[in-house]
């Protein structure tokens, strides 16, 4: 692959904090590699930002190698860029060319509030999770772990849910601000387990309202979510977490 | 310093510390509060383990959320001697192994509870609902990894540490909900807080509003990783650190074998001064690919076009019994020496060829066989033969296409060692207590378990082992004694006071006003620290690394630029903090590397080794921990651990 | 919306089977047989009943989920770009929905309304067109009639139900898969199948419906 240099302009969303009032600025960067990673380049214009005695633009990232699920930028449109199935930190600078015109914007969900310029808070994620995205197993109690087999079709099936890295692309990109995606796939991970089991019923049931308290929108089944996941998690998962819950709805006896 | 083992039979010990240890009766352990810092694989454990027994935990992250710490990169897997196989695995063998691997130069004590609590481990997190791969049968998979002889590697594809992680992450926010854990997201710990010599709490920092807080406790464990970091460049997160560490390391905790790094052999080259961090390629591509370089120096051909003839297949012609399955240390010094002899390839030419055209030919003709044709034109065997490799490696072959923009089923790949792991860290003894009292470290942040040079899949093995195994009894027998003291008052002088010195130190930062920014410091102690103590080291470079990492400190003391404000988020801020962290741990690191004049695991002293270039250890003299004190600025103490190998008796490692 | 969408698919296969008897060209004999017998049987009666709570629900339905989105994304982006796999229709129903609303309003002042509440133009005598002696002689409705009153001059009506035919094809192409997923079918043989079926019913039940005004229309049928 032949590398180029490109100069480029970036409207990017600029907020102070959760209580300020944000709008676009715009920047020009010049000859940034195509070699370069989407956030290697946020960090040269940061770099220049500072030199120049304004503020630098505050993003999440940490892991750089696409799995801790922690960047997330909205860039030309998409969430986590033009790329399919990648995250921000894996896009590189290879799918722009030179003049472009570049708008990076931050997660856009009632759920997510902003922290500062395109860092939103996720903890609502954390909230699901703890109303039933676990089995209640203290350390010490498990039995071998061959004692239990698992269908292959069925352990691959739960591997490949439990592969959502909580980035919140899907209620990004989710015309209604849906979480289901990263609901489905956790109940679905847990529910596909016998281990998960004991616990199914009041696991689909209390995860959904946690996750209808924080404010997310409804599922209407555009699969959007699924085109722009960065591990591809099927909307497959989305059915069962349907199927657990409406199951679950009829089984329960509380009220 | 008291290392605290047991008496006793090597595979007794354990068993018999459990039987005799001080317990805290269930209404007594709601009295006490822990403080778990970082929520890794150990972090989330042992917060998770100890909420479950009744104590009061807190838990603090720098991320927006627990589930991201970075133990969720590791890619390969996880070993326990459970030996499913029927392989001759045992407690024994994997206890011996991590010895052997790790250079002797790790506590035998350790490494044996290492090895038996590795079994209960895989129980926990297959009940937790951790999707390990698994056989048709429905029973769990296993892998052979790191050049062991058993397959004994626990895996889910290529996201071990993912999947541990998130278990380890449900079973805390499991805690969370009954309101046994409180998690503290976007914290920093700025500090420990020492009341007579003894921890009992935190100052840390609210990232969001930028706020100091006081926590107190009765016990504070650190959780928070390796400091691979220090070189700028490795395979950490951008945010991976050693400030708790290094702030618990200058209040009195000693810290171990600084300069025990691992580079691993199998990362994605440099591909200019932009970069940022450096991404891992499994070490399972080694099982397949061969790796070579040109004969000829400089040369710019692509690697495809270079012909069979004019290829150095430098591992295989080095070490013709093990191959490109040499251990990483060893694997990475090749490369290196060949890069730096002139031969390397890439536009920085600080790369090596990693080629899949054989594997993809062998894997063709199988299939081919499969099918019982023996005409197949070449152009379909390599067609059969690519969808084998992409089935067995397609997402690391799609990473390193992501990366790159080449193709590598069609071109070799360009690899470079980069840093990984690293073996040093706090001191800890086998109660994993640091030498100040109520001060523990877990996980990659201690230095225990793994010597001068780390086994594959052992990683995970120990984060897990620490949090879930080791920590609930050891904590308890320190906090037994803790019943009688109330809670900790986060309002005594000793917290003000230490509060007081954080704030002084983040507004000097700010105040300096200078003319350069943080990263560009960050990058110039990591240049320095790769040059100088990298892969090689020898005593006149670590000696001029030492003047160069002092002036780089006073530079950025005096000329370091922190933009912002210190009432809100600022990562800048954040950044500086760490970065002026790194380059005080980066002076002791070299200052350790120049103390031990041998060659031991990924510590390799050029003035150490055999005629043909090998590591050379040296047992009469070396056989130590090395455990640092700091006495002050740029001022430290050694202190000696001396091993004694009862069991495993060292032998030169030799993979000719 | 799954539940009552799937009601309402099942309608419009009644409304279209008995619809088509237009086509038999016997200048609606069996149409208004099989449309008499739907507007006099008890329990089709009491399923109309049902048949409107659901459809008033189904718009209910739309509605709070319209609102409840929209407040779940308080903020909109500035730039939005389609990722080439998810489908405009499907995040379109609220429009399409509302299309057909617009559409059914016109279609019950055409039809329904008449037929129930009187002013139904062409109330002829069963006599005169033959259906024989079960019905007692009482008058009923020709429907048939006051289709072709409907759909034989004006060529602004027929455009009309066309476009609303069309709307209600894409707004089936989503609705009939996307019942399914909602119920928690989602099975990697059965849902192309699902899919293939919600296409074939979307675009037959649409061209069934569409040809209707516009058979009349050219005198296709009279």
């Amino acid at each position: 692959m032949e590398h180029y240099h490109m100069n480029l302009t970036l409207k990017v969303w600029r907020q102070k904090n959760n209580k300020a009032k944000g709008s676009f600025e715009t920047y020009k960067v010049k000859e940034i590699s195509s070699e370069m990673s989407f956030l290697e380049m946020f960090d040269v214009l940061n770099e220049q930002l500072i030199l120049e005695g304004k503020s630098p633009i505050a993003f999440d990232h940490d892991c750089r190698e696409g799995i801790c699920g922690m960047c997330s930028m909205h860039i030309n449109g998409q969430v986590h860029g033009p790329w399919a199935q990648n995250t921000t930190c894996q896009l590189h600078m290879r799918a722009f060319k030179d003049g472009d015109t570049i708008v990076v914007e931050p997660w856009r969900s009632k759920a997510f509030p902003i922290v500062k310029d395109l860092m939103v808070n996720r903890s609502a994620f954390d909230r699901i999770i703890e109303a039933g995205g676990y089995i209640s197993v203290n350390t010490g109690n498990a039995v071998d772990a061959n004692a239990i087999p698992i269908d292959k079709k069925k352990a691959d099936d739960a591997f490949m849910a439990a592969a959502c890295i909580g980035c919140g692309a899907c209620v990004a990109t989710c015309i209604n601000g849906s979480a289901m995606l990263f609901v489905g796939a956790k109940i679905s991970q847990l529910a596909l387990l016998p281990q998960g089991g004991p616990e199914r019923e009041s696991r689909a049931l209390n995860m959904v309202a946690q996750m209808d308290k924080e404010g997310f929108g409804n599922c209407t089944n555009t699969y959007a979510c699924e085109a722009q996941c960065p591990k591809g998690i099927s909307v497959a998962n989305i059915a069962r977490m349907n199927k657990e819950y409406i199951g679950a709805g009829f089984a329960t006896e509380e009220n | 310093m008291n290392s605290k083992i047991p008496q006793g039979e090597m595979d007794k010990k354990w068993e018999d510390y459990k039987g005799h240890v001080k317990l805290v009766n269930p209404s007594n352990k709601r009295k006490l509060e822990v403080i778990v810092v970082g929520t890794g694989l150990a972090g989330a454990s042992a917060a998770a383990s100890l909420g479950e027994l009744g104590y009061k935990v807190k838990a603090f992250c720098f991320q927006d959320s627990p589930r991201r710490a970075h133990s969720i990169a590791a890619q390969g897997g996880i070993n326990a001697a459970k030996n499913y196989q029927n392989d001759g695995d045992s407690v024994f063998r994997l206890f011996y192994d991590t010895v052997k691997g790790g250079d002797y130069r790790s506590r035998e004590a350790n490494v044996h509870r290492l090895a038996e609590v590795s079994t209960s481990i895989i129980d926990q997190c297959v009940a937790q609902g951790v999707p390990f791969a698994r056989e048709y049968g429905g029973l769990l998979s296993n892998r052979s990894f790191g050049g062991t002889q058993v397959q004994r590697t626990f895996y889910a594809a290529g996201q071990t540490g993912q999947q541990l992680l998130l278990g380890a992450y449900s079973a805390v926010e499991r805690q969370v909900a009954l309101g046994n854990v409180t998690m503290y997201r976007r914290h920093e710990m700025e500090d420990v807080v020492l009341i007579d010599g003894i921890a009992k709490g935190i100052v840390a920092r609210n990232l969001v509003t930028g706020e100091l807080e006081r926590h107190g406790a009765h016990a504070v464990l650190l959780c928070t990783g390796g400091y691979g970091n220090v070189f700028y460049l490795s395979t950490n997160a951008m945010g991976s650190n050693v400030t708790a560490a290094w702030r618990a390391h200058k209040k009195g905790a000693f810290f171990g074998n600084p300069c025990f790094t691992q580079i691993h052999p199998t990362c994605i080259p440099v591909s200019g001064d932009h970069q940022s961090k450096l991404t891992l390629m499994s070490e399972s591509l080694r099982n397949d690919g061969r790796i070579w370089v040109p004969l000829k120096q400089a040369d710019t051909r692509k690697g495809s076009e270079i012909p069979e003839e004019e290829r150095d297949y430098y591992l295989e012609r080095r070490y013709p019994a093990f191959g490109n399955l040499v251990p990483r240390d060893v694997a990475s010094r090749a490369a290196k020496e060949r890069c730096d002899a002139g031969y390397g390839v890439g536009t920085t030419k600080m790369a090596v060829f990693l080629d899949f055209a054989d594997a993809i030919k062998r894997y063709g003709r199988i299939e081919a066989g499969k099918k019982g044709i023996t005409d197949m034109p070449e152009k379909d065997i390599v067609a059969l033969g690519k969808d084998v490799v992409a089935e067995k490696y397609g997402n690391l072959f799609e990473m390193y296409a992501k990366i790159t923009g080449e193709n590598p089923y069609e071109m070799p790949m360009r690899i470079y060692p980069a840093v990984h792991y690293t073996m040093g860290g706090l001191w800890v003894d086998y109660e994993l207590q640091t030498t100040i009292t109520g001060l523990y470290a877990l996980g990659e942040a201690n230095f225990s378990d793994h010597g001068a040079n780390r086994l594959g899949a052992s990683a995970l093995m120990q984060g897990l082992a620490d949090g879930y195994f080791v920590i609930p009894y050891t904590l308890g027998n320190y906090l037994a004694d803790e019943i009688r003291n109330g809670a900790v008052d986060p309002n005594q002088q000793a917290f003000l006071d230490t509060e007081k010195l954080v704030a002084e130190r983040i507004n000097k930062l700010l105040a300096i006003k200078g003319t350069k920014t943080v990263e560009s410091f960050h990058k110039r102690l990591g240049k320095i620290m790769w040059d100088k103590c990298g892969m090689a080291r020898n005593a006149e470079g670590l000696k001029q690394a030492i003047t160069e990492i002092r002036s780089l400190k006073a530079e950025f003391w005096t000329d370091v630029r922190v933009p912002g404000e210190v009432n809100e988020m600022n990562p800048e801020l954040d950044k500086a903090g760490r970065v002026a962290d790194f380059i005080e741990l980066g002076e002791l690191m070299c200052i350790d590397a120049l103390d031990r004049e041998e060659s031991c695991g990924g510590h390799f002293r050029e003035e150490s080794q055999t005629e043909d270039g090998e590591a050379k250890r040296d047992d009469a003299n070396y056989a130590y921990v090395a455990a640092w004190e700091n006495k002050g600025d740029s001022e430290w103490a050694l202190h000696k651990e001396d091993l004694s190998f009862e069991i495993v008796k060292p032998t030169q490692r030799s993979y000719k | 919306m799954g539940a009552t969408g799937l009601f309402l698919i099942t309608f419009l296969i009644v409304h279209a089977g008995i619809n088509s008897m237009i086509f038999f060209n016997d200048g609606g004999e069996t149409f208004n047989h099989w449309g008499h017998f739907m507007g006099s049987n008890f329990i089709i009666r009491t399923m109309e009943i049902g048949l409107m709570l659901f459809l008033l629900l189904h718009i209910v339905e739309g509605l709070l989920l319209w609102r409840q989105n929209k407040i779940a994304r308080p903020v909109k982006y500035a730039v939005t770009r389609t990722d080439g796999k998810t489908k405009w229709y499907s995040k379109s129903m609220g429009l399409l929905g509302t299309l057909i609303l617009i559409f059914l309003i016109m279609h019950f002042y055409h039809f329904w309304i008449p037929s129930r509440f009187g002013g139904m133009a062409n109330i002829q005598p069963l006599a005169e067109i033959t259906l024989g002696q079960e019905y007692n002689n009482q008058p009923v409705h020709n429907l048939y009639k006051e289709m072709q009153n409907v759909f034989s001059g004006n060529l602004i009506v027929i455009i009309f139900y066309v476009l609303g035919c069309i709307s209600l094809c894409w707004h089936l192409m989503h609705g009939f898969q996307s019942a399914f997923q909602t119920f928690g079918v989602n099975h990697k043989r059965y849902t192309p199948i699902i899919k293939a079926v919600g296409v074939l019913y979307s675009v037959g039940i649409s061209l069934l419906f569409a040809s209707m005004p516009v058979a009349f229309y050219f005198g296709w049928v009279n």
